[in-house]
């Protein structure tokens, strides 16, 4: 089994793990980052959203191996304090009713802030499109990114 | 409610205080059924060991107060609102509140269950007695200690003053307060009091989400568990007869394979493997029972409507003969799809069986239910089970069923591990308990342009609508009125979905009405507010909606909705519903787009009683409404030899961002006490939708989900 070295939240770590095992697995089995979620598998929900190199990605859907020399954000390590202004956002507007899905929809509306920092409506929208919320607390999230937005410009 | 409430009776049978070593004040009550007989309390009260409490408020000497909940919590927010109640009345400043879980490991979980809307409703009365008989024992200890009557002290945020200005905190006193006998009187706060009911509170977990801290089933470990992933039937009605299992051996962290029963359980060292495994087994199976299609459902359906093996639920009048006379009869067939819950998070469960105990730890909305299950199953006695419950991420009526629960014992007393079961979204959405597909066929008598007679015929799959859904609207309106149904045996399992039956009968009644009052030429609005008129009044006990409430919530919402009123290219459905004891009015306004609806704004006014927490309140209400919409615009699942044909979202359409309305939501404001609230907002999204539907092409969309029944061509051209 090959040992992959992964830089998660600023940290490397050494683990083994078959080449084929999507990075939602080893960080949530391995790494014990369990605040990645799990929920469709092929990358059709958003819930395992993580940054890589900045980028929003589908972690259950990204095999281990192509994630050597790459930077990794968890939900775990996109603030220090919980203090990052999306997460500030999602407090704000008291976004989550089950909360399973918002860790993916986080780390979604801080990668596209990090693009776009005064969103439309519209951009906003299509920007959190591939974020299932299955309590559909939509209007909520959309409500959270754009205030995110203003405390960040 | 002009004057406080006195309570006289007694509350010894589900409160009791003790002193703690460490300090402080120990009050175990039961968060469900505090009020019930049932509970009751252990002989010692030294010896509390969690067995006949589930809940507790600690006082400690600092004065901090914290709630110790059991948490069958779904996302409907019950973690945060239910010690809200508690608080209020014990006086206390909410940030000075601490809500913890419960302390589980020798916690017998009763009496608990997250289903129907109702735990606010039921523990209304009883969380604030709770609070107010913990306070008047503060009071009544620094009473003593001042040597004045308790009557002369007030509280104020943990604070307890007498007449002369001595102050004295809540955590001054509570060792003296533990050692009262537990006052029998005590009064509630006047709802004008309320300093903490009815103000916006974030979900007490909001800290650990938004920063991902384990929370869910599937963050769950424990030292030494093994995943297991396990192989089910393909189709329903089939059975295992043998399998290979060399493939899945083969794979790096694969431990074990195990057959119980019908199934095969992949055990592995990671969730991946255990996954992999699974899907690299062979397996031969053999049919049992036929597998069923979902297109002879739809005939089984239609001739048990043309038939006449019905039970009666409701019968009022005479029905035959009020169509035997009518001058006309407008009659019309709904139709809806299997569904499957798709929670989030998928269904999952830790099991640990041991000789002398057996640990369960996972989302159930049944925990109680679910040990006992586990406890037969394996012969055990009911007090060798602990069971500890997780936040679910989801629930939507799927977690009532344990099946997920019982796997992982079985995998466990099988092989000595500490089990946790994991489905894969494809295992969550292939083996379900789904809502059963259902249709209605409504009919109604007219005479000289005046409505005469209604009857409603159900046939649904397995199971039929059942307690008071009968007599909802437009019971004790319409003078000939009959309620039938009758079902089809299915080897599909199927269950509760969010708002049981409620959910499509919605959608059949209020398209149905909006026709009708087409058909009498009156007002759409209007007929429901004349028919309401007529149940004012009644002496029917059967009838729990209320005529007065259902028209404030329709005048409300034709007010804020602008009805009538909108511009050119929007066109307007309205709906309206009351069930779990809630009265709900909806206004959709949608405009048409390569001739597709597109649902650009909901309004709903609703009477749910004092709204606890309206931050969490307004959450249900919109995602209630969204959810209604998603189902029935895009909600559709079939089977074809007993084997699903939707298994992931790749297949199966969940409403997304781009495809939501923007909600606006308007509480009646009234001091009654709390109703359910976890549902009644979905039910009558669908017609809404569909009412706006018809006013926009003049098309009735009868059959859900909509996608599959409108005509991009055929609407343009309207």
């Amino acid at each position: 089994m090959p040992t992959y070295k992964l830089k998660i939240n600023g940290t490397y770590h050494s683990v083994d793990a078959d080449s084929d095992t999507p990075l939602l697995w080893v960080l949530r089995d391995h790494l014990n980052l369990v605040g990645t979620k799990y929920s469709c598998g092929i990358g059709q929900c958003g819930a395992c959203t993580v940054h890589v190199d900045g980028k929003a990605t589908k972690s259950c859907v990204s095999n281990v191996a192509l994630m050597d020399g790459k930077s990794i954000t968890t939900i775990e390590g996109l603030s220090e304090n919980g203090d990052h202004p999306v997460q500030e956002a999602w407090k704000e507007i008291d976004v989550p009713q089950c909360g399973y899905c918002q860790s993916g929809q986080i780390m979604t509306a801080s990668a596209f802030l990090n693009e776009n920092a005064n969103p439309s409506k519209s951009e906003i929208r299509d920007a959190m499109n591939g974020n299932i919320c299955r309590c559909a607390s939509y209007n909520s999230i959309e409500k959270a990114v754009k205030v995110a937005a203003d405390k960040l410009s | 409610m002009n004057s406080k409430n006195k309570l006289a009776f007694s509350r010894r049978s589900f409160l009791k205080t003790s002193a703690l070593a460490s300090g402080g004040m120990l009050i175990g009550f039961n968060l469900f059924t505090a009020c019930k007989p049932e509970a009751k309390p252990p002989v010692d009260i030294s010896q509390l060991d969690f067995n006949d409490f589930n809940a507790f408020i600690r006082i400690a000497n600092n004065g901090q107060v914290t709630i110790f909940a059991p948490n069958p919590e779904i996302g409907q927010g019950v973690k945060t609102s239910m010690p809200m109640l508690i608080a209020e009345e014990l006086d206390v400043a909410w940030k000075d509140v601490y809500v913890a879980q419960g302390v589980l490991d020798n916690q017998h979980y009763t009496r608990q269950v997250a289903g129907g809307s109702q735990s606010l409703r039921q523990g209304w009365e009883p969380l604030r007695q709770t609070g107010a008989t913990a306070r008047q024992m503060l009071i009544m200890a620094a009473a003593a200690r001042w040597g004045v009557d308790a009557s002369e002290c007030t509280t104020k945020e943990g604070v307890i003053s007498n007449a002369k200005g001595d102050k004295l905190g809540y955590g001054d006193v509570v060792v003296e307060a533990a050692a009262l006998e537990v006052p029998e009187n005590v009064e509630l706060k006047n709802p004008k009091d309320f300093n903490i009911i009815g103000k916006n509170t974030s979900n007490v977990d909001i800290d650990h989400i938004i920063t991902g801290k384990p929370l869910f089933g599937l963050d769950y470990k424990k030292e030494g568990m093994v995943y297991a992933s396990v192989l089910r039937p393909p189709a329903f009605g089939q059975e295992l007869v043998d399998f290979d299992d060399t493939n899945a051996k083969a794979i790096a962290g694969v431990s074990q394979v195990v057959r119980f029963g019908n199934k095969i359980a992949v055990l592995a060292t990671n969730t991946w493997a255990a996954l992999k495994g699974k899907n690299a087994l062979k397996a031969n199976w053999a049919t049992t029972s036929k597998g069923e299609n979902t297109e002879d459902h739809h005939k089984i359906m239609l001739d048990l409507l043309d038939g006449t093996s019905f039970e009666t639920l409701r019968a009022d009048g005479n029905v035959k003969k009020a169509f035997q006379e009518a001058d006309k009869v407008l009659e019309r067939t709904y139709e809806s799809p299997f569904l499957p819950h798709n929670c989030m998070e998928p269904m999952n469960f830790y099991a640990h069986v041991t000789t002398d105990k057996i640990e369960l730890v996972g989302p159930i909305q049944t925990p109680e239910s679910t040990a006992k299950q586990v406890a037969e199953m394996l012969n055990r006695d009911i007090n060798q089970v602990s069971l500890e419950m997780t936040r679910m991420g989801g629930g939507f009526g799927r977690r009532l069923y344990g099946d997920f629960a019982l796997e992982a014992a079985e995998i466990s007393s099988l092989t000595n591990l500490p089990i946790k079961v994991v489905f894969s979204r494809e295992d969550d959405m292939t083996d379900g308990i789904y809502r059963p597909a259902i249709k209605y066929r409504i009919a109604a008598s007219i005479k000289d342009g005046k409505l005469t007679g209604y009857h409603l015929k159900e046939a649904s799959i397995n199971s039929n609508m059942y307690g008071l859904i009968p007599n909802f609207f437009p019971a004790g309106s319409i003078e000939n009125y009959q309620v039938d149904v009758a079902k089809y045996d299915s080897n599909i399992t199927t269950g509760a979905w969010r708002a049981p039956y409620t959910n499509f009968l919605a959608f059949a009644e209020q398209s149905f009405f909006d026709e009708l009052a087409d058909v009498l030429e009156v007002d759409r609005v209007q007929l429901r507010l004349d028919l309401l008129q007529k149940v004012k009044g009644t002496t029917d006990e059967r009838i729990q909606f209320s005529p007065e409430r259902f028209e404030d919530v329709i005048n409300l919402v034709v007010e804020k909705s602008n009805w009538g009123k909108t511009k050119e290219g929007v066109y307007q459905g309205f709906s309206s519903y009351y069930c779990h004891n809630t009265h709900v009015a909806e206004v959709a306004d949608i405009e048409m787009k390569n001739g597709l609806p597109v649902v650009k704004k909901v309004t709903c006014a609703i009477d749910c009683g004092i709204v606890v927490n309206p931050l969490g309140a307004l959450n249900q209400v919109k995602g209630g409404v969204i959810d209604g919409i998603g189902h029935a615009m895009y909600g559709d699942f079939s089977f074809k030899d007993g084997v699903p044909q939707a298994n992931n979202f790749v297949n199966y359409h969940l409403i997304r961002m781009d495809e939501t309305p923007e909600v606006e939501v308007h509480f009646i404001q009234n001091e009654l006490a709390p109703t359910g609230l976890g549902e009644p907002a979905l039910p009558p999204a669908g017609a809404a939708v569909a009412n706006a539907i018809h006013a926009a092409t003049g098309m009735r969309v009868t059959k859900q989900p909509f996608i599959n029944n409108l005509n991009p061509e055929q609407l343009i051209n309207s």
